[in-house]
């Protein structure tokens, strides 16, 4: 009885620190977001001091703003095309290192990773060199003979979903790598042997042995490319017009430059909705392996 | 036959990728040793002025000192406070373990994005905004779960034996804590510390939000709002650019050093 009190006391004293932080610094904000989102409360302003209950109301507001509904549009397009193409180029890239040398993969794996090591900021910046009027794109369409091309004005989004194929392929590569390598050798060798085609190999084969890593890594990236802020705002600002606001950047205009934070927490937990939904199947698929 | 065209078209289908992901590379590292650079990738008139105007600027060396000391603080805390978590939840029979280790995996997936605001509200309320430690608390904070999902899988491994013998021999939990089961998951430890210090010094989203003033920004966000400047030299932008991303790509390649060694705790006990 003492003893096992005595163990109670240890393991509160271990895990203290971690909960306090963990505590104040994540769920706190968590959970005074979700209260607030209910109340009428905007930090700065006159409504402050009196705070009222409201319900529902400042989602409706938000689900009934074009805006919105727009943020959440291109945040799909952004997101779907992202995880689409950095897994498929991931797979197809880890897939056909099988079959090379090492000296070569030597060289070309530094080349694919330097993009997914380097810091969001740097790797944003030498996407807006390609694709900027005066970028390399433009350099080499223009030293092949055709005119140059506004990439970021007439097609905005489809250079930041490209910049960010760039930025993340190395990270699927490197776990769908990992997921072959465990592919038994004879597997493979007998598919082969039994006369199927490479394609059907793949898709009968490689792919439902690895199905598990496929659907992980698929949440993870739709989780990474949900959030991405940084990378877009550097890029285009979320412009021209609102052409890439995606939710997290109109949640940055709202909250910090139209200082309506009421506002921006609405978004922000909209956000964090549709993450939790992705995360609890991530979580759910990560237990069963 | 069949075999030696799909290798051929293996090799090709890989050089075009990797030539592809060159372009925007070769722009940052060319820019960075002009003279005369644009914003295009072109062949450099050769100078090394960029990084001498970079490296004996003093907004340089504040603004990497900030990140430094953001990351490393960052680390540390994570690396401190998720060890001693860990240890219970590696060590004793708990009732909740399982929901709270998963909880924890749910909480490492969610983006941070999801709750900044909430955290600017809350630090401007309670006067942590603008303030280093604040964001290194917050830091800690949303790097916490994931680190104690790793710490407790490395704790794990090593054997009960050992610390019995460090009790045994007068120790207490806490000493045997930091003085036998930490240094034999030196290199769990290590790569869990530098995961947290790459995504701090990476981070651009929490400083650029929960900063004001210029003196206490670091890195990234100093590089946002060099490049954000009308007339900038493109050249030091490259330069710049480039000793930024640095200390990323060291730790990388030591990180994946350490891995390739192995967390194998053998050795230990004999």
């Amino acid at each position: 009885m003492n003893k096992s009190r005595k163990k109670n006391r240890q393991i509160y004293v271990f895990m203290a620190p971690a909960l306090a932080v963990m505590l104040v610094f994540f769920m706190l904000p968590v959970a005074m977001a979700i209260f607030y989102s209910f109340t009428n409360l905007a930090l700065t302003g006159s409504k402050a001091s009196n705070l009222e209950v409201i319900g529902f109301a400042n989602y409706i507001k938000i689900f009934k703003d074009p805006a919105v509904k727009d943020a959440i549009v291109k945040t799909l397009v952004f997101t779907v095309a992202c995880v689409a193409g950095q897994n498929v180029l991931g797979f197809a890239v880890a897939y056909f290192m099988q079959d090379t040398k090492t000296v070569f993969r030597r060289i070309i794996g530094p080349v694919l990773l330097a993009a997914w090591v380097m810091p969001e900021v740097v790797s944003a910046i030498c996407t807006y060199s390609v694709f900027t009027d005066k970028g390399t794109l433009n350099v080499i369409i223009q030293a092949l003979g055709f005119g140059k091309i506004s990439w970021l004005y007439k097609y905005p989004m489809l250079s930041i979903i490209l910049g960010n194929i760039w930025r993340g392929t190395a990270y699927s590569m490197m776990v769908y790598q990992a997921a072959l390598d465990n592919v038994p050798g004879e597997v493979k060798e007998a598919s082969r042997i039994d006369g199927a085609g490479r394609l059907q190999a793949i898709g009968y084969v490689e792919l439902p042995i690895i199905k598990n890593t496929i659907m992980t890594n698929a949440m993870l990236t739709t989780l990474m490319t949900l959030g991405s802020f940084g990378f877009i705002w550097i890029i285009t600002g979320g412009g021209p017009g609102n052409a890439t606001t995606t939710l997290p950047v109109l949640m940055y205009l709202k909250a910090f430059k139209n200082y309506d934070l009421g506002y921006g927490t609405a978004i922000s937990m909209v956000l964090l909705l549709i993450s939790a939904v992705f995360g609890i199947i991530y979580t759910r698929q990560s237990e069963g392996d | 036959m069949e075999k030696r065209k799909e290798k051929r078209l293996a090799y090709m289908m890989l050089c075009l990728v990797a030539l592809v992901f060159l372009i925007p590379l070769c722009w940052v590292i060319l820019a960075s040793l002009d003279a005369n650079a644009n914003i295009a990738a072109k062949v450099p008139a050769f100078t090394l002025n960029n990084y001498k105007e970079v490296l004996t600027s003093s907004s340089t060396y504040s603004s990497m000192k900030n990140g430094l000391l953001l990351s490393l603080g960052t680390a540390a805390l994570t690396v401190v406070l998720a060890g001693l978590m860990a240890y219970p939840l590696s060590r004793y029979e708990m009732k909740h373990k399982r929901i709270f280790m998963l909880s924890m995996l749910f909480m490492t997936c969610l983006p941070i994005t999801t709750i900044m605001v909430p955290v600017y509200r809350l630090f401007v309320m309670v006067k942590l905004y603008d303030n280093i430690w604040g964001v290194v608390l917050f830091l800690t904070a949303s790097n916490l779960p994931y680190a104690i999902w790793m710490m407790k899988n490395f704790m794990d491994s090593v054997p009960v034996s050992l610390e019995e013998a460090a009790w045994i021999d007068g120790a207490s939990r806490l000493k045997a804590l930091f003085r036998v089961v930490f240094p034999l998951m030196f290199a769990g430890v290590s790569s869990v510390g530098i995961y947290v210090f790459s995504g701090c010094w990476g981070n651009f989203q929490v400083p650029f939000i929960l900063f004001i003033t210029a003196e206490k920004m670091p890195a990234s966000v100093t590089l946002y709002r060099f490049f954000g400047n009308h007339n900038i030299s493109y050249g030091s932008l490259a330069a710049f650019s480039l000793v930024y991303a640095m200390p990323s790509i060291l730790l990388y390649v030591i990180s994946q050093r350490y891995m390739s060694k192995g967390f194998s705790m053998e050795g230990g006990t004999k």
